[in-house]
C-alpha cells in the first residue's frame, strides 16, 4: 500500500470504518432491541434463523432489500426518494470525529462538537421532506411534530452543553475526555446537566416516551408511514446510528469518554470502555422505551420550555459564576 | 359528487380519515375527523363495516339456530350475549333452568367479563404508546381462556349456554383451576398499580380527558363502567338482578370525576368484583343437574319478553316478540357500545389527537357489537 500517500489511506479507512460502525450498530440494536423487548414482555424474543436469533436481522435486511419501494400516487417523486438518503447520509460523519479512544478517531477538529450537533440537525430535514412529499396527512403530522419537538429541544441540550465547554475551555471532542481524567467524570460533577442532557437527546432521536413523530397508536408510523423496503429501512437505520451518536456523545461529555480502569495497549483497546457505556446507556433507552407511555404533545413541549430550559439557564449561570469565584 | 353533500370546510382545516384500517380503532370503525392543526374539531363515526344483519337473522329462523350468532356480535364478552338471549326465551316460555346452571351461567359470565377488561387494560395502555402491559394483561387472559376452553370447547366464541341451562358439568378440575387463577390475579393487581395507575406520564394522559357528566351520559344513553365513572352506580347486576347475582355480596364501584381516569379506576377495581363473585359462587355452587327436564320442542308462545343482562361495557338488553311460530316476529337487540360511541361527537370536539386515542380506549369499544 506504499503507493497511497499516508493521508489518503488514512481518509479510506476511517471512511470504511465509518460505515462499519453504522451498519453494525445497527445491527446490534436490532437485536438487542428485540430481545430486551422479549425479555420485558416475558416472551423469548427472535429464536428461529441461528442461535437464539442472532441471524434475524441479517434475514431481515435481505427482505428488506428485496422489498418494492412504493412511491404512492401523487406523491412528489424526488423528494420522495431523497428524503431516506438524507436522513441516514449525515449520520455517518459524526463517526469521523468522535474519539473512541486516545489513537482511534478519525479527526479531531477543534470544532468537533459543533460539527456533530450541526450534521446531526440535518435529520429534521429530512423527516420533514419525507412527510411532505408521502402525501398523507398523518406523515405530514408525523413531520410537523418533529420539527417543533427537534427545534425546542435543541435547546436545553445546547445549554447544558455551554455548561460543559465552560469548564473544559474547549470544543474538542478529545479535549473534551481529557479533562475528565482521575475519574472526575462530569456527571459527578454536573449531575442535573447529565439528567437534562439525556432526556434531551431521548426526544431529539425520537425516543420512546418523546417518540411523538412515529407514534403508532395516533399516527400509523408518522413521517414513515409510506415508506417500504430500503426507503424504510434506512430510516430505521439512521434512528439507531443517530441514537449512537447521542449516547456516544452523552459519554464523551459526561462519562468520561474512553477512560477506565487501565488495559494493555490502552491507546487502542480502551475503545471497549467506550463501547461498554454507550450500549449501557443504549440499553437504557430500550428499557425506557418498553416501560412508559407515550406523553402528550403539549406535554412534550411543556415540559421542555417549563422545566428543562429554565433548569439549563440556572444551571448555566451557577457554572458560569463557580468558576468565575 | 354533489355540492349540497359537501359542506365546504373553513379556512386552516382539513379532513383526517381516521380508520377503517387504523391501530386504535381496533377494528372496522371508521371516524371522520375534521382537524385543526392537531386539534380535534368534529369527529363523526361511520358505521357498517361490519354489519351482518344479526337481528334479521334471528327473525328468519327458528330461534334455537340464533344462539351461536349472539357470541360473534361481541366476541370479548360472548357468554354474556349468550345469557341474554336464552334468558330472553327462557322468560317468554316461562322456563326455569336448574340452579346448578344458574351459578355455572354466573361463573362463566364473571371469567368472560375477567377477560373483556383484561384485554381492554391492555389495550387503552397500548393506545397511549406503552407496549409490554398488553403482554402482561394477556398471560392472565390466557389462564382464564385456558380454563374456560376446558368446559365449553371453544376460546373466544362460546356457545355453551342452553335454554334450561347450560351445555356441560363443570367438574372439581375446573373448579380448583379457577380458585388457583383467583389467587393469581389477586396477586398481579399490586403490579398493574404500579406499572400503569401509579405511572405519572399514565395519569397526565388520561386525567381530565373526556368529561362527561351525568347529565349528558344519560341524554346519550350511556350506560357501563363510563356512566358508573360519573358517580351514577347503575349496574344492572343490582339495578335489575337477573339470575342468582342477589345471592352475592359484591360492591359496584363508582367514581365522580367522569374523565377517562375515572372510568379507568372504576374498571380496574370491577376486577376485583368480579374475582369476588367468582369466589362466592364456587363456595356456594349447589349439587344437580344442569339442564332442566324440558320437552324436546319447546314451543315460543305469542307475546313479549325483555331481558337485561350487564355486559362488560353496559346494559345489553334483548326485546324478544313472538307471534307463536317457531321464528321470532322480532328481535331488538340494544348493545352498549353503539350508545356509548355516539357520545365521541360530543366529549372529543376541540381536543388533541392523542387524546382521541386515549377517550376511544376508555370507552372500551367493541367494533363488531355496534354494527352487529
Amino acid at each position: 500500500m506504499t503507493f497511497l500517500p499516508p493521508e489518503l489511506l488514512r481518509i479510506l479507512v476511517t471512511v470504511v470504518c465509518a460505515i462499519v460502525i453504522v451498519f453494525g450498530n445497527a445491527v446490534v440494536m436490532g437485536y438487542l432491541e428485540r430481545k430486551f423487548a422479549g425479555r420485558f414482555q416475558r416472551r423469548p424474543g427472535p429464536m428461529e434463523v441461528g442461535f437464539h436469533g442472532i441471524l434475524q436481522l441479517a434475514v431481515d435486511g435481505v427482505k428488506l432489500v428485496g422489498k418494492q419501494l412504493v412511491i404512492p400516487r401523487h406523491a412528489d417523486p424526488v423528494l420522495y426518494r431523497i428524503a431516506p438518503i438524507i436522513s441516514f447520509a449525515p449520520s455517518i460523519m459524526p463517526m469521523l470525529v468522535i474519539p473512541f479512544s486516545p489513537k482511534l478517531q478519525g479527526r479531531d477538529f477543534d470544532v468537533g462538537l459543533i460539527f456533530i450537533l450541526a450534521v446531526v440537525s440535518l435529520n429534521v430535514l429530512a423527516i420533514l421532506i419525507a412527510g411532505w412529499s408521502s402525501n398523507n396527512k398523518y406523515s405530514l403530522l408525523g413531520a410537523m411534530r418533529s420539527v417543533a419537538q427537534n427545534v425546542a429541544y435543541e435547546i436545553p441540550m445546547l445549554l447544558t452543553l455551554m455548561s460543559v465547554i465552560l469548564v473544559t475551555g474547549t470544543f474538542s471532542l478529545r479535549g473534551i475526555v481529557e479533562a475528565q481524567t482521575n475519574g472526575i467524570w462530569f456527571v459527578f460533577i454536573m449531575p442535573v446537566a447529565f439528567i437534562i442532557f439525556f432526556a434531551a437527546t431521548l426526544a431529539e432521536t425520537n425516543r420512546a416516551p418523546f417518540d411523538l413523530p412515529e407514534a403508532e397508536s395516533e399516527l400509523t408510523a408518522g413521517f414513515m408511514t409510506e415508506f417500504s423496503g430500503m426507503g424504510f429501512s434506512l430510516f430505521f437505520m439512521a434512528e439507531y446510528t443517530y441514537m449512537f451518536i447521542a449516547c456516544s456523545l452523552t459519554v464523551i461529555l459526561f462519562l468520561g469518554g474512553w477512560q477506565g480502569p487501565p488495559l494493555p495497549f490502552a491507546e487502542y483497546s480502551s475503545a471497549l470502555w467506550f463501547f461498554l457505556k454507550v450500549y449501557v446507556l443504549l440499553i437504557l433507552m430500550i428499557w425506557i422505551r418498553w416501560t412508559f407511555p407515550r406523553v402528550r404533545f403539549d406535554q412534550l413541549l411543556n415540559f421542555c420550555w417549563k422545566y428543562l430550559v429554565p433548569f439549563a439557564l440556572v444551571h448555566l449561570m451557577i457554572t458560569a459564576v463557580v468558576l468565575k469565584l | 359528487m354533489s355540492t349540497d353533500t359537501v359542506t365546504p370546510l373553513d379556512e386552516h382545516r382539513y379532513v383526517l380519515n381516521m380508520g377503517p384500517q387504523h391501530p386504535s380503532t381496533h377494528g372496522v370503525l371508521r371516524v371522520i375527523l375534521e382537524m385543526e392543526g392537531e386539534y380535534v374539531m368534529n369527529p363523526q363515526p361511520v358505521l357498517g363495516y361490519g354489519h351482518r344483519m344479526h337481528e334479521k337473522m334471528a327473525e328468519s329462523r327458528s330461534w334455537p339456530n340464533f344462539l351461536p350468532n349472539a357470541a360473534r356480535m361481541d366476541y370479548l364478552a360472548a357468554l354474556i350475549y349468550n345469557h341474554g338471549y336464552v334468558g330472553v326465551i327462557e322468560r317468554l316460555a316461562g322456563i326455569e333452568a336448574t340452579p346448578r346452571a344458574e351459578y355455572i351461567r354466573v361463573i362463566t359470565s364473571e371469567m368472560n367479563r375477567l377477560q373483556s377488561h383484561l384485554l381492554w387494560l391492555g389495550v387503552l395502555v397500548l393506545d397511549l404508546g406503552a407496549f409490554t402491559p398488553i403482554m402482561y394483561t394477556f398471560e392472565d387472559r390466557e389462564k382464564l381462556i385456558d380454563i374456560l376452553e376446558d368446559v365449553t370447547g371453544s376460546r373466544l366464541t362460546y356457545c355453551y349456554m342452553r335454554v334450561g341451562g347450560v351445555v356441560r358439568d363443570i367438574d372439581d378440575k375446573f373448579i380448583s383451576r379457577t380458585r388457583e387463577y383467583i389467587d393469581w390475579q389477586r396477586s398481579r393487581m399490586p403490579m398493574y398499580e404500579n406499572l400503569v395507575t401509579g405511572n405519572i406520564i399514565f395519569r397526565k394522559r388520561v386525567e381530565d380527558i373526556g368529561e362527561f357528566t351525568p347529565d349528558l351520559a344519560r341524554r346519550y344513553g350511556l350506560t357501563g363502567p363510563c356512566l358508573r365513572a360519573t358517580g351514577i352506580p347503575y349496574d344492572i347486576r343490582r339495578a335489575e338482578p337477573y339470575s342468582v347475582y342477589p345471592e352475592f355480596d359484591f360492591d359496584i364501584p363508582t367514581e365522580t370525576a367522569g374523565d377517562c381516569m375515572a372510568a379507568y379506576k372504576v374498571r380496574f377495581r370491577e376486577i376485583e368484583q368480579s374475582l369476588r363473585i367468582l369466589e362466592q359462587a364456587l363456595d356456594k355452587l349447589p349439587d344437580g343437574p344442569v339442564m332442566a327436564k324440558l320437552p324436546k320442542k319447546i314451543k315460543l308462545p305469542a307475546g313479549d319478553a325483555t331481558y337485561t343482562v350487564e355486559s362488560p361495557r353496559g346494559e345489553l338488553l334483548y326485546h324478544l316478540t313472538a307471534d307463536g311460530s317457531d321464528v321470532p316476529y322480532r328481535m331488538k337487540i340494544r348493545v352498549p357500545s353503539f350508545s356509548n360511541l355516539s357520545v365521541l361527537p360530543e366529549i372529543c370536539s376541540g381536543m388533541l389527537l392523542s387524546d382521541l386515542c386515549a377517550c376511544m380506549g376508555s370507552l372500551d369499544l367493541v367494533i363488531p357489537e355496534i354494527d352487529r
